[in-house]
Protein backbone atom coordinates (compact mmCIF):
# COMPACT_ATOMS: atom_id res chain seq x y z
CA UNK A 1 0.00 0.00 0.00
CA UNK A 2 2.47 2.11 1.10
CA UNK A 3 4.66 1.27 -1.89
CA UNK A 4 2.12 2.32 -4.45
CA UNK A 5 1.87 5.60 -3.27
CA UNK A 6 5.34 6.41 -3.18
CA UNK A 7 5.20 5.03 -6.82
CA UNK A 8 1.98 7.26 -7.43
CA UNK A 9 3.58 10.39 -6.17
CA UNK A 10 6.29 11.32 -8.42
CA UNK A 11 3.76 11.17 -11.18
CA UNK A 12 1.16 13.73 -9.49
CA UNK A 13 3.75 15.58 -8.67
CA UNK A 14 4.90 16.72 -11.80
CA UNK A 15 1.70 17.43 -13.46
CA UNK A 16 1.28 20.36 -11.46
CA UNK A 17 4.10 21.74 -12.57
CA UNK A 18 2.90 22.93 -15.92
CA UNK A 19 0.71 25.25 -14.01
CA UNK A 20 4.00 27.19 -12.48
CA UNK A 21 3.73 28.91 -15.82
CA UNK A 22 0.19 31.09 -14.91
CA UNK A 23 1.67 33.40 -12.43
CA UNK A 24 4.37 34.91 -14.91
CA UNK A 25 2.20 34.49 -17.93
CA UNK A 26 -0.57 36.58 -16.07
CA UNK A 27 1.31 38.95 -15.02
CA UNK A 28 2.85 39.58 -18.59
CA UNK A 29 -0.56 39.32 -20.16
CA UNK A 30 -2.12 42.21 -17.47
CA UNK A 31 0.91 44.72 -17.75
CA UNK A 32 1.80 43.77 -21.42
CA UNK A 33 -0.72 42.36 -23.46
CA UNK A 34 -3.74 43.80 -22.35
CA UNK A 35 -2.85 47.62 -22.27
CA UNK A 36 -1.38 46.49 -26.04
CA UNK A 37 -4.50 45.24 -27.18
CA UNK A 38 -6.69 48.46 -25.36
CA UNK A 39 -4.10 50.50 -28.00
CA UNK A 40 -5.51 48.42 -31.04
CA UNK A 41 -9.02 49.06 -29.91
CA UNK A 42 -8.93 52.79 -29.40
CA UNK A 43 -7.47 52.88 -32.70
CA UNK A 44 -10.21 51.16 -34.06
CA UNK A 45 -13.13 51.84 -32.41
CA UNK A 46 -14.48 55.29 -31.56
CA UNK A 47 -16.24 55.74 -27.95
CA UNK A 48 -19.35 53.81 -28.39
CA UNK A 49 -17.34 50.84 -30.39
CA UNK A 50 -18.28 51.64 -33.51
CA UNK A 51 -15.29 51.14 -36.43
CA UNK A 52 -13.99 53.92 -36.70
CA UNK A 53 -12.51 53.90 -40.48
CA UNK A 54 -13.01 57.29 -41.20
CA UNK A 55 -10.46 58.75 -38.94
CA UNK A 56 -8.02 55.80 -39.28
CA UNK A 57 -8.10 57.27 -43.14
CA UNK A 58 -7.19 60.34 -42.15
CA UNK A 59 -4.19 59.91 -39.94
CA UNK A 60 -2.92 57.99 -42.36
CA UNK A 61 -2.99 59.97 -45.19
CA UNK A 62 -1.96 62.98 -43.51
CA UNK A 63 1.03 64.88 -43.71
CA UNK A 64 2.07 64.93 -39.96
CA UNK A 65 1.90 61.01 -40.01
CA UNK A 66 4.20 60.46 -43.82
CA UNK A 67 6.39 62.27 -42.90
CA UNK A 68 7.34 60.90 -39.33
CA UNK A 69 6.88 57.58 -41.08
CA UNK A 70 9.57 58.42 -43.71
CA UNK A 71 11.57 59.72 -41.56
CA UNK A 72 11.21 56.89 -38.96
CA UNK A 73 12.41 54.58 -42.15
CA UNK A 74 15.08 56.63 -43.25
CA UNK A 75 16.63 57.15 -40.39
CA UNK A 76 16.36 53.54 -39.31
CA UNK A 77 17.90 52.05 -42.66
CA UNK A 78 20.58 54.64 -42.94
CA UNK A 79 22.11 54.22 -39.03
CA UNK A 80 21.73 50.25 -39.99
CA UNK A 81 24.09 50.91 -42.74
CA UNK A 82 26.07 53.24 -40.75
CA UNK A 83 26.28 50.59 -38.50
CA UNK A 84 27.30 47.76 -40.02
CA UNK A 85 30.10 49.56 -41.91
CA UNK A 86 31.73 50.61 -38.66
CA UNK A 87 31.21 47.67 -36.88
CA UNK A 88 32.45 45.61 -39.49
CA UNK A 89 35.64 48.23 -39.66
CA UNK A 90 35.96 48.04 -36.06
CA UNK A 91 35.66 43.97 -35.96
CA UNK A 92 37.99 43.10 -38.93
CA UNK A 93 41.10 45.26 -37.22
CA UNK A 94 40.04 44.32 -33.72
CA UNK A 95 40.40 40.51 -34.86
CA UNK A 96 42.80 40.15 -37.63
CA UNK A 97 45.13 43.09 -36.61
CA UNK A 98 44.94 42.68 -32.82
CA UNK A 99 47.50 45.01 -30.60
CA UNK A 100 47.89 45.29 -27.24
CA UNK A 101 44.67 46.44 -25.80
CA UNK A 102 42.33 45.57 -28.09
CA UNK A 103 40.40 43.37 -26.15
CA UNK A 104 40.24 46.54 -23.86
CA UNK A 105 38.55 48.48 -26.49
CA UNK A 106 36.04 46.04 -27.79
CA UNK A 107 34.95 45.49 -23.88
CA UNK A 108 34.73 49.51 -23.61
CA UNK A 109 32.99 49.77 -27.01
CA UNK A 110 30.11 46.84 -25.46
CA UNK A 111 29.19 48.89 -22.04
CA UNK A 112 28.11 51.88 -24.54
CA UNK A 113 24.83 49.07 -24.64
CA UNK A 114 24.41 49.77 -21.12
CA UNK A 115 24.35 53.43 -21.10
CA UNK A 116 21.86 55.84 -22.11
CA UNK A 117 21.07 56.54 -25.76
CA UNK A 118 20.29 60.07 -25.11
CA UNK A 119 23.94 60.64 -24.10
CA UNK A 120 25.05 60.72 -27.12
CA UNK A 121 23.06 63.15 -28.51
CA UNK A 122 24.24 65.70 -26.07
CA UNK A 123 27.60 65.04 -26.33
CA UNK A 124 27.19 65.79 -29.88
CA UNK A 125 25.35 69.11 -29.12
CA UNK A 126 28.61 70.10 -27.64
CA UNK A 127 30.79 68.72 -29.94
CA UNK A 128 28.57 69.90 -33.44
CA UNK A 129 26.56 72.04 -32.68
CA UNK A 130 26.57 75.84 -33.36
CA UNK A 131 28.34 76.98 -30.74
CA UNK A 132 30.26 73.28 -30.24
CA UNK A 133 33.71 72.57 -29.81
CA UNK A 134 34.02 72.14 -34.18
CA UNK A 135 32.34 75.00 -35.61
CA UNK A 136 34.31 77.35 -32.80
CA UNK A 137 37.48 75.55 -33.86
CA UNK A 138 36.51 76.43 -37.27
CA UNK A 139 35.88 80.13 -36.99
CA UNK A 140 38.59 80.76 -35.53
CA UNK A 141 40.92 79.36 -37.72
CA UNK A 142 39.34 80.15 -40.92
CA UNK A 143 37.49 83.75 -38.66
CA UNK A 144 34.34 82.43 -40.96
CA UNK A 145 31.61 85.07 -39.95
CA UNK A 146 28.77 81.57 -39.59
CA UNK A 147 29.20 78.12 -38.07
CA UNK A 148 29.99 76.39 -40.69
CA UNK A 149 28.91 72.26 -39.46
CA UNK A 150 25.07 72.67 -39.74
CA UNK A 151 24.22 68.50 -39.64
CA UNK A 152 23.64 68.27 -35.84
CA UNK A 153 19.77 69.20 -36.06
CA UNK A 154 19.11 67.40 -39.48
CA UNK A 155 18.31 64.05 -39.92
CA UNK A 156 21.91 63.20 -39.98
CA UNK A 157 22.37 64.27 -36.86
CA UNK A 158 20.26 61.75 -35.41
CA UNK A 159 21.81 59.42 -37.50
CA UNK A 160 25.58 59.56 -36.46
CA UNK A 161 24.03 59.47 -32.83
CA UNK A 162 22.18 56.18 -33.77
CA UNK A 163 25.58 54.77 -35.42
CA UNK A 164 27.34 55.50 -32.34
CA UNK A 165 25.14 54.12 -30.20
CA UNK A 166 23.89 50.97 -32.43
CA UNK A 167 27.20 49.70 -33.09
CA UNK A 168 28.03 47.65 -30.81
CA UNK A 169 25.18 45.18 -31.01
CA UNK A 170 26.38 44.86 -34.59
CA UNK A 171 30.20 44.42 -32.93
CA UNK A 172 29.17 41.94 -30.75
CA UNK A 173 28.13 39.28 -32.98
CA UNK A 174 30.80 40.10 -35.51
CA UNK A 175 33.50 39.34 -33.38
CA UNK A 176 31.93 36.42 -31.69
CA UNK A 177 31.68 34.92 -35.07
CA UNK A 178 35.11 36.06 -36.10
CA UNK A 179 36.66 34.22 -33.39
CA UNK A 180 35.54 31.06 -35.30
CA UNK A 181 36.84 31.53 -38.25
CA UNK A 182 40.20 29.52 -38.74
CA UNK A 183 43.34 31.47 -38.45
CA UNK A 184 45.26 29.19 -40.62
CA UNK A 185 42.90 29.24 -43.30
CA UNK A 186 43.59 33.01 -43.58
CA UNK A 187 47.90 32.33 -42.97
CA UNK A 188 47.26 29.83 -45.64
CA UNK A 189 45.83 32.09 -48.32
CA UNK A 190 47.87 34.75 -47.34
CA UNK A 191 51.09 32.70 -47.92
CA UNK A 192 49.68 31.62 -51.05
CA UNK A 193 49.86 35.35 -51.89
CA UNK A 194 45.88 36.46 -51.56
CA UNK A 195 45.55 40.02 -50.68
CA UNK A 196 44.63 41.27 -47.42
CA UNK A 197 41.32 42.29 -49.17
CA UNK A 198 40.64 39.16 -51.03
CA UNK A 199 40.80 37.27 -48.14
CA UNK A 200 38.31 39.63 -46.04
CA UNK A 201 36.26 39.33 -49.23
CA UNK A 202 36.54 35.18 -49.91
CA UNK A 203 36.89 33.84 -46.61
CA UNK A 204 36.22 36.06 -43.56
CA UNK A 205 32.76 37.94 -44.91
CA UNK A 206 31.49 34.49 -46.00
CA UNK A 207 31.78 34.15 -42.04
CA UNK A 208 30.50 36.69 -40.91
CA UNK A 209 27.27 37.24 -43.50
CA UNK A 210 24.89 35.81 -40.38
CA UNK A 211 26.01 37.84 -37.98
CA UNK A 212 25.98 41.10 -40.12
CA UNK A 213 22.39 40.08 -41.28
CA UNK A 214 21.11 39.24 -37.61
CA UNK A 215 22.73 42.46 -36.10
CA UNK A 216 21.35 44.39 -38.82
CA UNK A 217 18.14 43.01 -38.54
CA UNK A 218 18.04 44.07 -34.47
CA UNK A 219 20.02 47.56 -35.11
CA UNK A 220 16.59 48.09 -37.58
CA UNK A 221 14.46 47.29 -34.89
CA UNK A 222 15.99 49.04 -32.68
CA UNK A 223 16.16 52.32 -34.46
CA UNK A 224 13.00 52.04 -35.39
CA UNK A 225 12.08 52.23 -31.81
CA UNK A 226 14.91 54.66 -30.85
CA UNK A 227 12.99 57.67 -28.67
CA UNK A 228 15.29 59.58 -26.59
CA UNK A 229 17.86 60.34 -29.63
CA UNK A 230 15.64 62.00 -31.68
CA UNK A 231 13.95 63.70 -28.64
CA UNK A 232 17.18 65.52 -27.36
CA UNK A 233 17.66 66.41 -30.64
CA UNK A 234 14.52 68.46 -29.95
CA UNK A 235 14.55 69.22 -34.47
CA UNK A 236 11.14 70.64 -35.18
CA UNK A 237 11.89 68.75 -38.68
CA UNK A 238 12.97 65.05 -37.16
CA UNK A 239 9.92 63.65 -36.37
CA UNK A 240 9.51 59.96 -35.87
CA UNK A 241 7.29 57.65 -35.19
CA UNK A 242 7.65 57.10 -31.61
CA UNK A 243 7.84 61.07 -31.19
CA UNK A 244 4.98 61.72 -32.61
CA UNK A 245 3.15 59.15 -30.76
CA UNK A 246 4.51 61.03 -27.67
CA UNK A 247 3.62 64.72 -28.91
CA UNK A 248 -0.21 63.32 -29.27
CA UNK A 249 -0.36 61.72 -26.07
CA UNK A 250 1.43 64.46 -23.98
CA UNK A 251 1.15 67.60 -25.45
CA UNK A 252 -2.07 67.25 -27.32
CA UNK A 253 -4.05 64.72 -25.67
CA UNK A 254 -5.37 63.41 -29.10
CA UNK A 255 -5.11 59.51 -27.31
CA UNK A 256 -6.79 58.16 -30.17
CA UNK A 257 -4.50 59.59 -32.63
CA UNK A 258 -1.87 58.13 -30.79
CA UNK A 259 -2.95 54.74 -30.84
CA UNK A 260 -3.62 54.96 -34.37
CA UNK A 261 0.22 55.82 -34.93
CA UNK A 262 1.39 53.32 -32.43
CA UNK A 263 -0.82 50.37 -34.09
CA UNK A 264 1.86 51.36 -36.65
CA UNK A 265 4.87 51.44 -34.91
CA UNK A 266 4.15 48.16 -33.07
CA UNK A 267 3.34 46.41 -36.47
CA UNK A 268 6.40 47.69 -37.87
CA UNK A 269 8.55 46.51 -34.95
CA UNK A 270 7.11 43.30 -34.66
CA UNK A 271 7.99 42.69 -38.50
CA UNK A 272 11.37 43.11 -37.43
CA UNK A 273 11.69 41.57 -34.80
CA UNK A 274 10.18 38.40 -36.63
CA UNK A 275 12.92 39.37 -39.52
CA UNK A 276 15.93 39.21 -36.48
CA UNK A 277 14.26 36.21 -34.90
CA UNK A 278 14.46 34.15 -38.14
CA UNK A 279 17.66 35.66 -38.36
CA UNK A 280 19.50 35.14 -34.87
CA UNK A 281 17.45 31.71 -35.56
CA UNK A 282 19.84 30.78 -39.01
CA UNK A 283 22.85 32.00 -36.71
CA UNK A 284 22.00 29.88 -34.24
CA UNK A 285 21.65 32.16 -31.63
CA UNK B 1 46.94 38.43 -38.02
CA UNK B 2 45.70 39.61 -41.59
CA UNK B 3 48.04 42.42 -42.67
CA UNK B 4 51.95 41.37 -42.07
CA UNK B 5 53.54 44.88 -43.28
CA UNK B 6 54.15 47.32 -40.45
CA UNK B 7 52.58 50.43 -42.10
CA UNK B 8 49.90 48.65 -42.97
CA UNK B 9 48.85 47.51 -39.33
CA UNK B 10 50.16 51.18 -37.86
CA UNK B 11 47.47 52.99 -40.76
CA UNK B 12 44.91 50.56 -39.70
CA UNK B 13 45.15 51.19 -36.51
CA UNK B 14 45.33 54.83 -36.66
CA UNK B 15 41.63 54.30 -38.68
CA UNK B 16 40.69 51.96 -35.37
CA UNK B 17 41.70 55.03 -33.28
CA UNK B 18 39.68 57.94 -35.45
CA UNK B 19 36.77 55.61 -35.29
CA UNK B 20 36.34 54.86 -31.55
CA UNK B 21 38.25 57.97 -30.85
CA UNK B 22 35.30 59.97 -32.51
CA UNK B 23 32.66 57.96 -32.10
CA UNK B 24 33.25 56.80 -28.29
CA UNK B 25 35.78 58.30 -26.44
CA UNK B 26 34.81 62.22 -27.74
CA UNK B 27 31.24 61.95 -26.75
CA UNK B 28 32.12 60.71 -23.43
CA UNK B 29 35.07 62.97 -22.69
CA UNK B 30 33.12 66.14 -24.39
CA UNK B 31 30.00 65.41 -21.68
CA UNK B 32 32.60 64.80 -18.58
CA UNK B 33 34.51 68.23 -19.74
CA UNK B 34 31.09 69.88 -20.09
CA UNK B 35 29.75 68.79 -16.47
CA UNK B 36 32.98 70.72 -14.75
CA UNK B 37 33.43 73.64 -17.24
CA UNK B 38 32.65 77.34 -15.88
CA UNK B 39 32.34 79.16 -19.27
CA UNK B 40 32.37 77.93 -22.37
CA UNK B 41 32.95 79.90 -24.96
CA UNK B 42 35.56 79.11 -27.15
CA UNK B 43 37.41 75.35 -28.06
CA UNK B 44 37.87 74.81 -24.69
CA UNK B 45 36.25 76.09 -21.45
CA UNK B 46 37.89 78.90 -19.97
CA UNK B 47 37.75 77.44 -16.41
CA UNK B 48 37.27 74.39 -14.74
CA UNK B 49 34.43 74.36 -11.62
CA UNK B 50 32.53 72.08 -9.35
CA UNK B 51 29.70 74.46 -9.77
CA UNK B 52 27.19 71.94 -11.76
CA UNK B 53 27.72 69.24 -9.44
CA UNK B 54 26.51 71.22 -6.34
CA UNK B 55 24.27 72.72 -8.04
CA UNK B 56 22.17 69.72 -9.03
CA UNK B 57 22.75 68.15 -5.95
CA UNK B 58 21.53 70.97 -4.23
CA UNK B 59 18.54 70.99 -6.25
CA UNK B 60 16.30 68.68 -6.91
CA UNK B 61 18.43 66.26 -8.74
CA UNK B 62 18.69 63.98 -5.22
CA UNK B 63 14.88 63.30 -5.58
CA UNK B 64 15.74 62.15 -8.89
CA UNK B 65 18.68 59.81 -7.84
CA UNK B 66 16.59 58.04 -5.30
CA UNK B 67 13.51 58.20 -7.62
CA UNK B 68 15.71 56.54 -10.64
CA UNK B 69 17.53 53.98 -7.89
CA UNK B 70 14.36 52.97 -6.25
CA UNK B 71 12.26 52.34 -9.76
CA UNK B 72 15.72 50.92 -11.04
CA UNK B 73 15.84 48.15 -8.02
CA UNK B 74 12.21 47.37 -7.68
CA UNK B 75 11.72 47.19 -11.25
CA UNK B 76 14.77 45.00 -11.85
CA UNK B 77 13.94 42.82 -8.51
CA UNK B 78 10.66 42.35 -9.69
CA UNK B 79 11.47 40.83 -13.23
CA UNK B 80 14.23 38.38 -12.46
CA UNK B 81 11.80 36.95 -9.95
CA UNK B 82 9.31 36.97 -12.32
CA UNK B 83 11.80 36.29 -15.80
CA UNK B 84 13.47 33.45 -13.68
CA UNK B 85 10.06 31.80 -12.61
CA UNK B 86 9.03 32.00 -16.18
CA UNK B 87 12.43 30.69 -17.61
CA UNK B 88 12.16 27.86 -15.01
CA UNK B 89 8.45 26.83 -15.15
CA UNK B 90 8.67 26.84 -18.79
CA UNK B 91 11.01 23.79 -19.04
CA UNK B 92 8.42 22.25 -17.60
CA UNK B 93 6.09 22.84 -20.49
CA UNK B 94 4.94 20.99 -23.73
CA UNK B 95 7.47 21.48 -26.98
CA UNK B 96 4.93 24.00 -28.87
CA UNK B 97 3.54 26.16 -26.13
CA UNK B 98 6.64 26.35 -24.54
CA UNK B 99 8.31 27.80 -28.09
CA UNK B 100 5.44 30.30 -28.33
CA UNK B 101 5.36 31.49 -24.54
CA UNK B 102 9.02 31.59 -25.16
CA UNK B 103 8.27 34.43 -27.41
CA UNK B 104 5.73 36.25 -25.66
CA UNK B 105 8.26 37.07 -23.11
CA UNK B 106 10.62 37.97 -25.48
CA UNK B 107 8.07 40.30 -27.78
CA UNK B 108 7.77 43.47 -24.67
CA UNK B 109 11.53 44.18 -25.60
CA UNK B 110 10.60 44.57 -29.30
CA UNK B 111 7.64 47.21 -28.68
CA UNK B 112 8.44 50.76 -28.72
CA UNK B 113 8.77 52.17 -24.91
CA UNK B 114 6.85 54.77 -26.01
CA UNK B 115 3.84 52.48 -26.90
CA UNK B 116 4.44 51.26 -23.98
CA UNK B 117 3.77 53.95 -21.61
CA UNK B 118 0.58 54.85 -24.04
CA UNK B 119 -1.04 51.10 -23.42
CA UNK B 120 -0.07 51.75 -19.65
CA UNK B 121 -1.92 55.19 -20.05
CA UNK B 122 -4.78 54.05 -21.84
CA UNK B 123 -5.30 50.85 -19.94
CA UNK B 124 -4.94 52.03 -16.72
CA UNK B 125 -6.51 55.58 -16.14
CA UNK B 126 -9.87 54.45 -14.74
CA UNK B 127 -11.09 52.26 -11.96
CA UNK B 128 -10.73 49.76 -11.11
CA UNK B 129 -7.13 49.88 -11.68
CA UNK B 130 -6.50 53.68 -11.62
CA UNK B 131 -2.96 53.84 -11.71
CA UNK B 132 -2.13 57.23 -13.82
CA UNK B 133 -0.37 59.53 -12.03
CA UNK B 134 0.92 56.83 -9.36
CA UNK B 135 4.81 55.55 -8.93
CA UNK B 136 3.24 52.22 -9.28
CA UNK B 137 2.75 53.00 -12.73
CA UNK B 138 6.53 53.86 -13.82
CA UNK B 139 7.28 50.86 -11.52
CA UNK B 140 5.10 48.77 -13.84
CA UNK B 141 6.62 50.77 -17.27
CA UNK B 142 10.20 49.63 -15.99
CA UNK B 143 8.85 46.01 -15.34
CA UNK B 144 7.49 45.42 -18.19
CA UNK B 145 10.33 46.72 -20.54
CA UNK B 146 13.14 44.79 -18.81
CA UNK B 147 11.22 41.76 -17.96
CA UNK B 148 12.04 40.31 -21.34
CA UNK B 149 15.81 40.94 -20.80
CA UNK B 150 15.69 39.14 -17.72
CA UNK B 151 14.03 36.38 -19.15
CA UNK B 152 16.35 36.13 -22.37
CA UNK B 153 19.65 36.19 -19.86
CA UNK B 154 18.15 33.28 -16.86
CA UNK B 155 16.90 31.33 -19.96
CA UNK B 156 20.21 31.44 -21.65
CA UNK B 157 22.07 30.86 -18.49
CA UNK B 158 19.65 27.75 -18.12
CA UNK B 159 20.34 26.63 -21.35
CA UNK B 160 23.83 26.50 -20.49
CA UNK B 161 23.59 24.52 -17.11
CA UNK B 162 24.32 20.93 -17.43
CA UNK B 163 21.71 18.84 -16.37
CA UNK B 164 23.51 16.22 -14.18
CA UNK B 165 23.44 18.30 -11.39
CA UNK B 166 19.66 18.41 -11.09
CA UNK B 167 19.16 14.39 -12.19
CA UNK B 168 22.01 13.44 -9.75
CA UNK B 169 19.83 15.26 -7.19
CA UNK B 170 16.82 14.18 -7.84
CA UNK B 171 18.04 10.54 -8.38
CA UNK B 172 19.43 10.88 -4.69
CA UNK B 173 15.66 12.14 -3.56
CA UNK B 174 15.49 15.65 -3.59
CA UNK B 175 12.33 16.78 -3.69
CA UNK B 176 11.60 19.39 -6.02
CA UNK B 177 11.27 22.91 -4.29
CA UNK B 178 14.72 21.36 -2.47
CA UNK B 179 16.70 20.90 -6.01
CA UNK B 180 15.33 24.38 -6.75
CA UNK B 181 16.99 26.22 -4.08
CA UNK B 182 20.15 24.19 -3.41
CA UNK B 183 20.71 23.24 -6.95
CA UNK B 184 19.03 25.05 -9.76
CA UNK B 185 19.22 28.47 -7.76
CA UNK B 186 22.35 28.48 -6.89
CA UNK B 187 24.29 27.16 -9.90
CA UNK B 188 22.21 30.07 -11.86
CA UNK B 189 23.04 32.57 -9.53
CA UNK B 190 25.96 34.71 -12.21
CA UNK B 191 23.22 34.40 -14.40
CA UNK B 192 20.87 35.89 -12.16
CA UNK B 193 23.40 38.50 -11.06
CA UNK B 194 24.17 39.25 -14.57
CA UNK B 195 20.27 40.06 -15.58
CA UNK B 196 20.06 41.95 -12.37
CA UNK B 197 22.77 44.19 -13.63
CA UNK B 198 21.24 44.57 -16.96
CA UNK B 199 18.17 45.23 -16.38
CA UNK B 200 18.72 47.73 -13.35
CA UNK B 201 20.98 50.09 -15.56
CA UNK B 202 18.72 49.93 -18.70
CA UNK B 203 15.95 50.79 -16.17
CA UNK B 204 18.40 53.82 -15.02
CA UNK B 205 18.51 55.30 -19.13
CA UNK B 206 15.10 54.35 -19.42
CA UNK B 207 13.17 57.44 -20.73
CA UNK B 208 10.42 56.68 -23.36
CA UNK B 209 7.72 55.11 -21.50
CA UNK B 210 8.70 57.46 -18.39
CA UNK B 211 7.89 60.51 -20.08
CA UNK B 212 4.52 59.41 -21.02
CA UNK B 213 3.40 57.85 -17.30
CA UNK B 214 5.83 59.83 -14.90
CA UNK B 215 3.65 61.84 -12.00
CA UNK B 216 5.52 65.01 -11.55
CA UNK B 217 6.84 63.88 -7.70
CA UNK B 218 8.65 61.08 -9.63
CA UNK B 219 11.00 62.49 -12.09
CA UNK B 220 13.52 59.53 -12.91
CA UNK B 221 17.20 60.92 -13.98
CA UNK B 222 16.79 60.97 -17.79
CA UNK B 223 13.32 62.46 -17.60
CA UNK B 224 15.01 65.24 -15.43
CA UNK B 225 17.96 65.23 -17.86
CA UNK B 226 15.68 66.10 -20.61
CA UNK B 227 13.92 68.72 -18.75
CA UNK B 228 17.19 70.65 -17.88
CA UNK B 229 18.35 70.34 -21.59
CA UNK B 230 15.69 71.73 -22.84
CA UNK B 231 15.32 74.76 -20.92
CA UNK B 232 19.20 75.50 -22.07
CA UNK B 233 20.49 74.46 -18.95
CA UNK B 234 23.26 72.02 -20.72
CA UNK B 235 25.93 72.01 -18.06
CA UNK B 236 23.83 71.13 -15.00
CA UNK B 237 22.27 68.46 -17.89
CA UNK B 238 25.51 67.74 -18.40
CA UNK B 239 26.48 67.23 -14.80
CA UNK B 240 23.78 64.85 -14.43
CA UNK B 241 24.46 62.73 -16.57
CA UNK B 242 28.08 62.05 -15.52
CA UNK B 243 26.39 60.63 -11.74
CA UNK B 244 24.03 58.94 -14.36
CA UNK B 245 26.72 57.28 -15.70
CA UNK B 246 29.10 57.00 -12.78
CA UNK B 247 26.08 55.05 -10.82
CA UNK B 248 25.60 52.97 -13.75
CA UNK B 249 29.41 51.81 -14.24
CA UNK B 250 29.47 51.45 -11.12
CA UNK B 251 26.90 48.98 -10.42
CA UNK B 252 27.91 47.23 -13.23
CA UNK B 253 31.16 46.88 -12.40
CA UNK B 254 30.44 45.73 -8.77
CA UNK B 255 28.07 43.08 -9.97
CA UNK B 256 30.47 41.91 -12.53
CA UNK B 257 33.07 41.18 -9.26
CA UNK B 258 30.01 39.33 -7.70
CA UNK B 259 29.95 37.71 -10.69
CA UNK B 260 33.59 37.08 -11.09
CA UNK B 261 33.57 35.75 -7.74
CA UNK B 262 30.86 33.50 -8.02
CA UNK B 263 31.90 31.26 -11.37
CA UNK B 264 35.68 31.58 -9.46
CA UNK B 265 37.00 33.31 -12.86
Amino acid sequence: MSEAVALDAPATRREPGKFWIVPPAALLALLFFYPLALIARQAFLDDSGVANAAEIFRVLHSRFFLNALINTVTISVAATAGCLIVGLVLALILAFVPFPGSGFIARLIDTFIALPTFLVTLAFTFLYGSAGMLNTGLMEAFSLPLPPVDFLYSTWGVVLAEVTVYTPFILRPLLAAFSLVDRGQIEAASVLGARPFRIVRQVILPAAVPALIAGGSLCLLLTVNEFGIVLFIGAKGVITLPLLIYGKAIQESAYQVACIIAVVNIALSLGLFGLYRFAAGRLGG
Amino acid sequence: MLVWSRPGRIMLWLLLALIFGVLFLAPLAVILLSSLADQWNGVLPNGLTMEHYTDVIKGSAWNSIKASLITGFLASALALVSGTWAALSLRLQWHALRRLLGLLFFIPSAVPSVSVGLGLLVAFSHPPLLLNGTVAIVMIAHFVLISAFTFGNVSAGLARLSPDFEQVASSLGARPAYRLWHVTLPLLAPYLVAAFGLSFALSMGELGATVMVYPPGWVTLPVSIFSLTDRGDIFAGAALTMILVAATLVLLLGLERITARATGS
